[in-house]
């Protein structure tokens, strides 16, 4: 690429061609003002704040939108740029209120910040000022339509960056409005972005609006705590003492300037009514609140029987992924120093065939931030947009780029970016699906598949899949992931195989979506039945559905809703309801009282330092950023005060630094040596022909993944949030005489949800869709099992 | 006296492609297509200095050199007939009573440009003249004037006619292209300019409807010739559309530099006998000129702008004695003011203020630093904006305060107009 030279304020410098002059000034770390411009959207050039002298032009010109030419000589803050600045500033103000005493962007504002440099004293406009109607956005986005200075970013935001257009410019000229759609609200899973994005008071946090002004608020850094990306963000504080805000803190490599709305606005369940915020143990039958001494002497003790009179095979933990690594390490430790192996976090896991031929920590196999530059990748199992929102709009950046997007899933997937090809059938057909793609690659590569595969070779490969094979065939850097909904697959080892043989043969890389903040960071920690912290491999204790299908007598559970969290809801609570003892470490209450025998508060993720490792192997510590609300603790304090009481060695830590150095003293190059997807040998695979009508699809709703994120009121009373259906296509409808929009029951084992059924051909005949993780279908029981249908009034 | 345009139409029965064809019609499309090379029909253009019709007198065939040569994958040609700006009414009498000239000019451009295709983009509020165009079209199509292999050659080219919605920005190019993809009239920054990122993001040359209704004449006899019937740098003829206070309104093709003063006489002169006071020379985005500086000014692009003002579109609004300066601003000043599209801060922000001022002028409410703030604010508009229409929001303004400013002041000291008597005599 050419470079130019170019002078901006005396000072010169180099930029590409297709550069601009605000790229040349940002460079040179000039500031130069605007509203409309953004590094990441598309230029719009209508604010006209960011107006600069250009050598030999006849007029001002907008330094965002004017390309940078050779020998360019650029003033941005000479009296003629400045009069020109100051003439859009005036023109900027005189429409918009002076209400910034009680406006929430008020000392963040970007137009309050300028008017202070650019704006005039007193104002020359003596006509009256426009007002403009506030819009319904919805639960999250709190509207001040006259303040809006219609810069456009949000509208950009949304086509650009969350793949749908929700808001767009209404009307023309003065009388020109930001919009939805016709009675819409703005239900993107990032659509909080749209916030930060606004450079005045006109969208702002509906949850926050009013509770505190943004210069009373402390800062700490912190990672979010949803899913495996890890995104960097800044907790906001009052008083030392209540989370107020949770914004993004711009990390290139992870999440950028963005975050999900999950990550954003979970921080209300940290104030819930629900918080634990003392001991509760149990005095005949009656739950009462008690001391640490007291309740941590009464899990020891339990601990101490069991394991003389059963053994130590007899205990058993099911821990939170999004737990921190120190808290898992310890848990971890704690069993196995008792003497058992039964640890596990992949509580939503069914098939668990790979941790006989999986040595290394399975990861996503291809850093974030080189996603962009993928030209074809193949996704297999994934709502993506749920699962991952923020991976999401790293591939639509891949799109715009030119990428080909493939997926294999049981339902189609609206990614809001153009999908190349979409292979969809029944949760048990994905297998044979996958299988075609390889066949497909394989003929096109011209390579024998491995003898270990042959047995899923039956069926010609469709259009689709051939399809899929081209396009990854054909475009060198591509790359194959696994989501949740493969993870949680019954058949979870054959996926994961033949994608691994897919890799092989088209030399890609290849890896699973991290589910949970710290997914990477539990295996890592040995919080896994397989492989103890630093790989150690022991005699496999029980996974997490052989806890629940073989009970155990007792058991710690950490940072977990067994009945939603757990793949068999039904089985968990059934085991853990015939366990003699069940500890609870849990932040909230939730049903804890209705298993658990002692119930011991813990600190959620802000109100504790920590590690989390993300899905890409990415070592991120924080800090606290408030005190743990009422008696609560961190769960690491806990687990060390047992090891104590239970009388076990090296249980001194004073810190989660000492934890860490324990585990290691190079976390960083441990994690690197320790990424691996590759298998040692074939796992068993599972073959076999449909599960029967109908199969359960069973998904995690975007906002039911932890106790934390349910807790958000405003989450919840979301579109996305609020939504939860059973969908089935129209054959199975018709087959069943059922109707869109009526209210079905769904019945599984003993279990019945009641729910409202969506008739979407999105979903292939002979399954339903069936949320799980969800408080109304935590009746049901198996997340791939089948389910039967009715009518209900 | 030569008409370039509308030579030979004189009435309702002209528009057809036998009545083109017996005038002369597509000899210029078949001499192109019998040996001629792009660059020999660009040469001739340029020759011609044939300058934009559409309002801004940009060169047209250095325009047409603009646009990429070797490029793989379509190109487009788009003709602006979507004439909004008040005062202009010229190009829907081209398309009303010559249309083939306009479809014969659009298939030379494309061929000289490479375009396969092309759009006519119409105003939105003339029905009747659409459906006519779609009928002239489909006469060139079924006689192989337009379509695949163009009067057996190599060459093929097909043209659609595009009904506007009547919002006068999308007579602006970008505006227009926008429209046409089926997305709201607005703006797009320049650069990049539609020459490399047009209709589609695809290399587009946009023309007004006269400029390449100017384009088989220039073929046919030359770019000299047509240079002839003006003056240098000005060349052909060209139509006003003549309005206001005349007695014969209407459009007149004339050479370019035939003085103004011939125009109005050619337009029956001052209705009633009445004192000329004011003229826009080039439709109402241009600055207003006292009448003894027009009777002493030639209708072409160069003198127009050595008097102070620009030929523009060519609409020659004409005013006499009894018309209010303020009262006549005031109206130019809500036009801008509900047509700005918004987009950008200046234009949706600045032509409200400025409305607002005039009005309270205009009723009684005037201070007499508002003309100060109408200058002013004028200044902080023109050329700051994404499009021209900023600048067509201000250049009255200014030109209304500046050659006018006493009847101004009289609004604001006396609360009245001071033609009111003349108004009211007028009345009686
Ligand atoms: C607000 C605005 C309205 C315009 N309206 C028209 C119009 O109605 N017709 C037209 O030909 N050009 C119009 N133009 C000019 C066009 O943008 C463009 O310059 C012209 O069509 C180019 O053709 P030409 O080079 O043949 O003049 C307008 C420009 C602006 C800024
Ligand atoms: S709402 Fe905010 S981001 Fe959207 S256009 Fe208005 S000022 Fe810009
Ligand atoms: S100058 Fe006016 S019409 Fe042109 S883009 Fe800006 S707001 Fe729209
Ligand atoms: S920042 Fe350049 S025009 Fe808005």
């Amino acid at each position: 690429m050419a470079l130019l030279n170019i002078e901006v304020d005396g000072q010169t410098t180099q930029v590409e061609s297709g550069r601009t002059v605000m790229d040349a000034a940002r460079q040179l770390g000039i500031k130069i003002p605007h509203f409309c411009y953004h590094r990441k959207l598309s230029i719009a050039a209508n604010c006209r704040m960011c107006l600069v002298q250009v050598e030999k032009a006849p007029k001002p010109l907008p330094a965002c939108a004017t390309p940078a030419a050779e020998g360019m000589k650029v003033s941005t803050h000479s009296e003629y740029a400045v009069n020109a600045q100051k003439a859009v500033m005036e023109f900027l103000l005189v429409n918009h209120p002076l209400d910034c005493p009680i406006c929430d962007q008020g000392g963040e504002c970007k137009l309050q910040d300028m008017s202070v440099g650019y704006g005039g004293g007193a104002s020359r406009f003596k006509e009256e000022k426009r007002v403009v109607a506030n819009k319904d956005l919805g639960p999250l986005i709190a509207t001040d339509m006259t303040r809006c200075i219609l810069c456009t970013r949000c509208v950009r935001f949304g086509q650009e960056i969350a793949g749908i257009m929700e808001l767009g410019v209404g009307g023309r000229g003065e009388h020109s409005e930001i919009l939805a759609f016709v009675d819409q609200t703005v239900d993107s899973e990032i659509s909080g972005n749209a916030i930060d994005l606004c450079p005045v008071g006109a969208l702002t946090s509906k949850p926050f609006r009013y509770s505190a002004r943004s210069w009373e608020l402390t800062q700490h850094d912190s990672i979010g705590a949803h899913d495996g990306l890890g995104s960097n963000v800044v907790v906001q504080v009052k008083q030392n003492t209540k989370v107020m805000r949770v914004l993004p803190n711009n990390n290139d490599d992870v999440n950028e300037c963005w975050l999900s709305d999950r990550d954003r606005f979970s921080y209300e369940g940290l104030n819930s009514a629900d918080r634990l915020t003392t001991p509760l143990i149990k005095e005949n039958g009656q739950w009462v609140e008690a001391t640490w001494v007291e309740a941590l002497q009464i899990v020891a003790d339990a601990f101490n029987k069991i394991k003389d009179v059963q053994g130590a095979d007899a205990l058993g933990a099911l821990v939170s992924p999004n737990s921190t690594l120190e808290e898992l390490y310890l848990a971890q430790k704690l069993l196995r120093d008792l003497g058992s192996h039964h640890i596990d976090h992949r509580v939503r896991q069914s098939d668990f065939s790979l941790d006989a031929v999986q040595t290394n920590i399975p990861w996503l196999g291809l850093p974030v931030a080189q996603w962009p530059e993928l030209k074809s990748c193949l996704i297999i199992g994934s709502s993506l947009r749920a699962e991952q929102p923020l991976l999401a709009v790293r591939l639509r950046e891949a799109v715009r780029n030119g990428a080909q997007i493939n997926l294999i899933n049981p339902f189609v997937d609206d990614l809001a970016m153009p999908v190349a090809h979409q292979l969809v059938g029944t949760p048990s057909q994905l297998p044979g699906l996958l299988a075609e793609v390889l066949q497909a690659v394989a003929a096109l590569q011209n390579v024998t598949v491995s003898a270990a595969l042959q047995p899923l070779m039956s069926h010609a490969p469709s259009a689709v899949a051939q399809g899929i094979a081209e396009s990854l065939v054909n475009n060198s850097s591509c790359a194959l992931f696994l989501g949740c909904l493969a993870q949680h697959h019954e058949a979870y080892g054959t996926l994961y195989a033949v994608t691994v043989e897919l890799a092989r043969i088209l030399k890609a890389p290849f890896g699973v979506l991290g589910e949970a903040a710290n997914s990477v960071g539990a295996v890592l920690a040995g919080a896994v039945p397989h492989r103890g912290p630093l790989g150690t491999h022991n005699a496999p204790g029980l996974d997490a559905q052989a806890m629940l299908s073989s009970p155990r007598k007792a058991y710690l559970v950490m940072g977990l809703e067994p009945e939603l969290d757990c793949a068999n809801p039904a089985a968990a609570l059934a085991a853990l309801k015939g366990a003699d003892f069940v500890v609870a470490l849990s932040a909230f209450r939730g049903q804890t009282p209705n298993w658990a025998s002692v119930i011991l508060p813990v600190a959620p993720f802000t109100e504790t330092a920590g590690t989390f490792i993300s899905m890409e192997g990415r070592v991120q510590s924080f800090k606290g950023a408030v005190a743990p609300q009422g008696q609560a603790r961190p769960a690491w304090k806990v687990l060390r005060v047992l090891g104590n009481l239970l009388e076990l060695q090296g249980y001194d830590f004073e810190s989660v630094d000492d934890i860490r150095a324990e585990l290691s003293h190079d976390l960083k190059a441990l994690t690197k040596n320790s990424l691996g997807n590759e298998l040692a040998a074939a796992p068993a695979l599972k073959v076999r022909a449909s599960l029967g009508t109908i199969e359960r699809i069973g998904e995690v709703p975007v906002y039911q993944t932890d106790a934390l994120v349910r807790r958000s009121p405003s989450l919840q009373a979301s579109r996305l949030g609020s939504t939860v259906e059973v969908q089935i296509n129209s054959a199975l409808a018709s087959r069943l005489n059922l109707k869109c929009g009526q209210n079905v029951r769904v019945r599984q084992g003993q279990g019945v949800a009641h729910l409202v059924l969506r008739v979407n051909d999105a979903v292939p005949d002979g399954s339903a869709r069936v949320p799980v993780g969800h408080p109304l279908t935590a009746q049901l029981n198996d997340a791939n099992g089948v389910v039967s249908l009715e009518g209900a009034s | 006296m030569t008409q370039v345009i509308m030579g030979g139409c004189d009435g309702e029965n002209t528009w057809r492609l036998k009545d083109y064809v017996a005038r002369g019609g597509y000899e210029a499309l078949r001499k192109v297509l019998s040996g001629m090379t792009p660059d020999q029909v660009i040469t001739e253009v340029k020759t011609s200095a044939l300058r934009g019709r559409g309002g801004a007198g940009f060169p047209t065939g250095l325009k047409w050199t603009f646009m990429p040569k070797n490029y793989v994958g379509d190109k487009y040609v788009v003709c602006n007939s979507d004439e909004g700006e008040p005062g202009t009414f010229k190009d829907r009498d081209i398309l009303r009573y010559n249309p083939h000239a306009l479809i014969e000019g659009m298939i030379i451009a494309a061929f000289a440009m490479g375009a396969t295709r092309g759009y006519n983009y119409i105003h939105g509020e003339i029905w009747s003249v659409y459906e006519r165009c779609e009928e002239a079209i489909e006469e060139a199509r079924s006689a192989g004037f337009l379509g695949n292999n163009i009067l057996g050659s190599s060459f093929s080219f097909n043209l659609y006619n595009h009904h506007g919605y009547g919002a006068y920005i999308c007579g602006e190019e970008t505006a227009l292209l926008e429209s046409i993809e089926g997305k709201k009239g607005q703006p797009r920054y320049k650069p990049p300019f539609p020459a490399t990122y047009g209709l589609y993001g695809k290399p587009t040359t946009i023309n007004n409807t006269e400029t390449f209704a100017s384009v088989p004449w220039i073929i046919q006899h030359g770019g000299q010739a047509f240079l002839e019937i003006g003056r240098p740098n000005n060349g052909g003829s060209k139509m006003f559309s003549v309005s206001g206070h005349v007695n014969k309104p209407g459009n007149y093709e004339v050479p370019m530099g035939t003085p103004f003063a011939t125009l109005l006489e050619m337009a029956g002169g001052m209705r009633d006998g009445r004192a000329i006071k004011a003229v826009i020379p080039g439709g109402s985005s241009m600055p207003v000129l006292p009448g003894h500086i027009m009777m002493q000014t030639d209708m072409d692009y160069d003198s127009i702008a050595k008097a102070g003002s620009m030929l523009g579109s060519g609409a020659v609004i004409v005013m006499d004695d009894t018309t209010c300066m303020v009262g006549m601003l005031e109206r130019l000043a809500w036009f801008y003011h509900e047509e700005s599209c918004g987009q950008c801060t200046p234009c949706r922000e600045g032509t409200g203020w400025l409305y607002r001022i005039i009005h309270r002028i205009e009723h009684g409410q005037g201070r007499m630093e508002d003309l100060d703030l109408l200058l002013s604010l004028s200044d902080n508009i023109q050329g700051r904006t994404i499009c021209a229409l900023g600048d067509a929001a201000a250049m009255p303004v200014r030109s209304f305060v500046n050659h006018f400013r006493a009847e101004f002041e009289h609004h604001i000291t006396h609360k009245r107009c001071l033609v009111g008597s003349a108004h009211s005599e007028k009345a009686a």
